[in-house]
């Protein structure tokens, strides 16, 4: 049986860690505020760029374009963007994403040498770094202080590889934020650009003027598109990062409330027996004499 | 058909969406010049360069710094999709000329590596200080 003061100590353990717990708690949730205002944000950009190129698209040419352009021997590698985060604590946010990476590596019975990795985040670095992958990129760091150019420096190297040859599609997988509570793996191609749907409400694209030409604006434009979708991808990532560390550390400070009331009430327990015991040997003591 | 009165300005940046605003006219630092657009234009799709761009509501002129991106001229709006964009009084004067500084400093050495960023990096910083002195003159 432990004894009192080993119970006291104890206690007291899971209490300090339930303060930090409650503490990351908190601050999880005001970062994932910000985060979220910043997905909110980003939309207009990548909507309106949407909206251009599908009034492009009609104009030009798709096959003229090698962004577009299905490689027809895909002799080269797929090359998987992999977003992790650069922290723990988060529950199951980093091994889902590299469960999930495993899965699609090993899809169509690909071996680990017949993909390319791009590696954004600490712990997604640390996982696939000790294995034996062929790491084209990585990133880490980057999320204290997320920035449009770094989806512009991963966007770089995404292109340079596919319309080099080397890599015959490029392929996001990261953390969608769906809500607080849940978050979605997603395994989202972005490269070789996917036909776009030129269906869809075109609006008057009927006489546009172009300055320059066409063809001009859409080299210019498909890059830029490719930057804002790796752009919202990390931004979608790491607000799923907060809202699943505050989930968890939630979960934490909640065990930890629990788990006090559970040893505490052993702690008066064993209190409460000692006192019997000590009552027992002095009443059997006076009897004895 | 009557003519459009006003311009519906949107200026978004992959960070937020900047000004979204009814204007009068407005005037875009296109890459091979600049275009100025009033209610009623022509659709257009231009590539803009760096550059200053201004638009009036009534009598008020407000001036920003663009750094590449493109603008969709409608009829009744005008759309503009910046990688850089900021308004006039937001500019840091300050970084501005140390840019502008340190961009000089690069060209003059001539390496030609850098050549290219260099002199992007110096237009950029040109812009800035003559859109952010539009702001202090108006005052």
């Amino acid at each position: 049986m432990p004894s009192l003061i080993d119970l006291r100590r104890r206690i007291r353990a899971v209490k300090s860690t339930q303060q930090i717990t409650k503490a990351m708690k908190m601050i999880a949730a005001s970062r994932l505020k910000r985060a979220q205002q910043r997905v909110v944000a980003a939309r207009p950009y990548a909507q309106r760029m949407l909206r251009v190129l599908n009034g492009l698209v009609t104009r030009v040419d798709p096959d003229s374009h090698p962004l577009l352009r299905i490689p027809e021997q895909p002799d080269g590698r797929p090359l998987i963007v992999i977003i992790s985060a650069d922290r723990g604590l988060c529950g199951g946010f980093n091994s889902n994403i590299i469960k999930a990476a495993g899965h699609f590596i090993r899809a169509d019975g690909r071996k680990p040498e017949d993909v390319a990795l791009g590696l954004i985040g600490r712990k997604g670095r640390e996982f696939f770094r000790r294995r034996a992958f062929d790491v084209r990129y990585e990133r880490t760091g980057i999320f204290q202080q997320l920035a449009f150019s770094h989806a512009v420096d991963i966007a770089e190297v995404a292109i340079e590889e596919f319309t080099s040859g080397r890599a015959s599609s490029v392929h996001l997988i990261y953390n969608e934020f769906k809500s607080v509570m849940t978050q979605r793996v997603v395994v989202e191609p972005l490269l070789p650009i996917r036909r776009l749907e030129d269906g869809e409400e075109a609006g008057p694209t009927s006489d546009y003027l172009y300055e320059p030409e066409p063809e001009e604006i859409f080299k210019d434009l498909l890059p830029r598109h490719v930057q804002a979708q790796v752009y919202r991808a990390l931004l979608e990532s790491n607000a799923a990062f907060f809202a699943a560390q505050m989930t968890a550390m939630d979960a934490a400070t909640r065990n930890s409330t629990e788990i006090i009331e559970d040893l505490t009430l052993y702690m008066n327990k064993v209190r409460q027996a000692a006192i019997t015991r000590e009552i027992i040997e002095v009443v059997s003591g006076a009897s004895a004499t | 058909m009557a003519l459009p009165t006003k311009l519906l300005l949107e200026i978004v940046t992959p960070d937020r969406s900047l000004v979204h605003e009814e204007v009068d006219e407005v005037q875009l630092p296109g890459a091979e010049g600049y275009l100025g657009v009033l209610p009623g234009h022509t659709p257009l799709l231009a590539t803009l360069g760096v550059g200053e761009l201004w638009y009036r509501v009534e009598q008020e002129t407000h001036y920003l710094a663009i750094a590449s991106g493109f603008g969709e001229v409608l009829p009744d709006s005008v759309t503009v999709l910046a990688q850089i964009a900021e308004r006039a009084q937001d500019i840091d004067v300050g970084r501005a000329e140390a840019a502008r500084k340190r961009a000089e400093e690069r060209l003059n050495k001539n390496v030609d590596a850098d050549i290219d960023r260099a002199r992007i990096a110096l237009m950029k910083s040109l812009i800035r200080i003559q859109v952010a002195s539009r702001a202090r003159t108006k005052v």
